[in-house]
């Protein structure tokens, strides 16, 4: 293997992890003003802001890594959605609030994890982005997998809802950990870890939360993979307006 | 300003007051502060908590607009600035709603009458944000005006209300700041940034001014207000002030105000100004403004949507609190 | 039933060893969510603080009529207040 693909496989896992933070945190910043409860929505733009600054890091690592000048700015606002490498999960629409809060915890479940283990990475400026990130995202979890717990029980209405969404983005999530030659090269080389690799733990925790829910998830162990939804052509749309419009300003 | 039509009551004259009365006004004049559960004027609470309230739903009505160009932000630093701004303003909200909990009414009776229209918001709320631009101009010039109007009110009777000021200008100074640091990249930017900028000035320029309510030739209950301490100068004065200070910015940005009246008066030590059209701002109390619908329907909808969100929550602490009483 | 959910008053303690302090208040439906709702809404969530909440009804107050007898004892210990006491120059400052 020649360290040129070392360093492009380093590149797109650090755009991966980088636009899941991106694109998540622009679907929660949809959000912001129009939540259920002041409390909650103040605390939903909290996790918005932890993603805005992990995806910072993580694009600027990208840009690092890939040498060509590249700002994270440049990354998050200049590319199509072809170049974007996000997981499908985090690029579905909002949907009501239950589905919101449905897709943030197996995101957030898969999240913890992929963190934890990269915080032991053979490449230092992963374990340290990683380090970082994982403090905020352990509050993450545990605030979506208490708000989901909670509403799987509450009334009729907030357990058919969260059945809904859970079934709505179960395949979606299973995708996160389909992994393909970048991951195995990097999990080779202890950069970071084998998706597959992430899946009981994943089910233990969110078994458990489910269980406390009353929720049943699919029994499909079907996943979508690969390429994007129709969804995030209309998010770059909106969230890339102003400098492609205006490509010689300075904001 | 943000409680700016307030109907006060008229200023009761001291052989009026009954001896309770007398006490109270003498605390109030004695700089004493006035806590929930002390007695007060059965007056004095309902127009505090027209007063608060208005400021409470002027600060979550105030997320729309801006919120309008959160998921347009053209950088990620700019973005998580005007999150961090929106989120803000949910807070301020929310210290605000606490502050009128005291008085002996429930956030959601406050909220029930901001959706019917018996309890109003700021009326610059119902001026559209149509470029990016406008969002450096509600931080520089909306927020600006906030400020004038707040730091004052740190000092106003009522305990809950000056605390619930004292951390909201705390946390607010960043926002003017970053509007104008924002006006200050338009402004300084390509030709056509630069025509965003003047746009934004000219079109939140009389919509600002608005904001300290009408001339105190025609408010004619200010003065009780002003006697209670819960309103700490005049419309007119902090109007004049706002116009001092932010006359020499626009100037600095390269930017005109849109007044050719717009004239340094030694004299008075302060610029003179075209007044607002006041017929305008009537209109738009009265729901007739570009957004007053969208507005207020944004928010009854993000009431609406939640429910079954705060019942599922209720419902899942009632069913924990009865297992555990017979667990017990 | 009413569906509002019950407010909680919060007192945090920040990082340097003081007493909790009154910082506000919030509503939750329960303990658990009003401890989160409070890092989020009064620390935008630093860590290494130590949040209480309790329901707002159960909080117990003195009422405003027993402000004289209640305080007045401590107002007449002036010895109470460090500023009592004064302290020469030359020992610098304590």
């Amino acid at each position: 293997m020649t360290s040129n693909s070392v360093s492009s496989d380093r590149f797109n896992y650090a755009l991966r992890l980088g636009d899941n933070a991106l694109i998540l945190s622009h679907r929660l910043s949809e959000w912001c003003g129009h939540g259920p409860a002041l409390e909650e929505d103040i605390a939903l733009t909290n996790v918005a802001l932890d993603l805005i600054g992990q995806a910072q890091f993580w694009l600027g690592l990208a840009g690092e890594l890939e040498g060509a000048g590249r700002s994270a700015d440049d990354l998050a606002y200049k590319r199509d959605a072809g170049a974007f490498r996000n997981a499908l999960l985090v690029e579905r629409p909002n949907g009501d609030y239950g589905h919101t809060l449905m897709r943030q915890y197996l995101f957030d479940a898969w999240h913890v994890e992929v963190l934890a283990a990269l915080t032991a990475s053979s490449d230092p400026r992963f374990a340290e982005i990683a380090a970082k990130a994982a403090r905020e995202v352990a509050y993450h979890v545990e605030r979506s997998g208490e708000l989901v717990a909670a509403l799987g029980d509450g009334t009729p209405q907030s357990h058919a809802r969260m059945q809904s969404a859970l079934d709505a983005l179960w395949a979606y999530a299973g995708g996160l950990f389909v992994g393909d030659e970048i991951d195995a090269r990097l999990a080779e080389q202890g950069i970071a870890p084998a998706a597959g690799s992430l899946r009981p733990e994943w089910d233990r925790a969110t078994g458990a939360v489910f269980a406390q829910a009353g929720l049943k998830p699919p029994a499909s162990a079907f996943a979508h993979k690969g390429g994007h939804t129709e969804a995030l052509g209309h998010l770059l749309a909106e969230m890339q307006f102003l400098p492609r419009a205006y490509p010689d300003a300075q904001w | 300003m943000y409680a700016q039509m307030v109907a006060s009551q008229p200023l009761k004259a001291a052989e009026e007051m009954s001896d309770a009365e007398r006490a109270f006004q003498a605390r109030i004049d004695a700089g004493e502060k006035i806590e929930p559960k002390e007695w007060m004027p059965e007056a004095y609470r309902r127009t505090l908590i027209r007063q608060i309230g208005q400021h409470a739903h002027s600060e979550i009505v105030g997320q729309l607009p801006e919120g309008n160009w959160i998921t347009r932000a053209p950088s990620l630093q700019r973005k998580a600035i005007l999150l961090a701004k929106v989120q803000d303003e949910a807070g301020h909200g929310l210290y605000l709603y606490s502050a009128a909990e005291t008085l002996g009414i429930s956030r959601d009776e406050l909220i029930e009458m901001l959706h019917s229209g018996a309890m109003k918001y700021s009326s610059i709320f119902n001026y559209p944000t149509l470029t990016w631009a406008d969002i450096g101009a509600v931080g520089w010039l909306v927020d600006g005006a906030a400020i004038m109007n707040q730091v004052p009110l740190q000092k106003c009777s009522y305990g809950p209300y000056a605390r619930a000021m004292v951390r909201i200008c705390k946390e607010e100074s960043f926002h003017q700041r970053q509007g104008f640091d924002l006006m200050t990249k338009m402004a300084r930017g390509t030709p056509e940034q630069k025509a965003f900028a003047q746009d934004a000035l000219n079109r939140f320029w009389y919509p600002s001014l608005m904001m300290f309510g009408p001339s105190d030739k025609d408010s004619v209950h200010s003065a009780q207000s002003m006697a209670w301490k819960v309103k700490i100068n005049t419309n007119d004065e902090l109007r004049q002030k706002f116009v001092d200070q932010t006359a020499p910015q626009a100037h600095y940005l390269g930017l005109t105000v849109p007044d050719d009246k717009l004239v340094w008066n030694e004299e008075k030590n302060g610029y003179d100004f075209s007044e607002p059209d006041w017929r305008e701002f009537y209109e738009v109390v009265a729901g007739n403004g570009p957004c007053n619908k969208d507005r207020l329907g944004a928010r009854v909808k993000a009431w609406d949507d939640g429910a079954w969100f705060r019942d599922g929550l209720m419902a899942h602490a009632r069913k924990r609190a009865a297992a555990k009483i017979a667990a017990e | 039933m009413s569906s509002e959910w019950p407010l909680w008053e919060v007192f945090i303690r920040g990082q340097h060893g003081l007493n909790h302090r009154h910082v506000g208040s919030l509503h939750a439906a329960d303990a658990e969510q009003a401890i989160r709702n409070a890092r989020d809404v009064y620390t935008r969530r630093h860590e290494g603080m130590s949040i209480w909440v309790v329901r707002s009804n159960d909080i117990v107050a003195s009422s405003p009529s027993d402000k004289g007898p209640l305080f007045e004892p401590a107002n007449s210990k002036v010895y109470r207040h460090p500023t009592f006491y004064d302290i020469p120059d030359e020992v610098g400052p304590m």
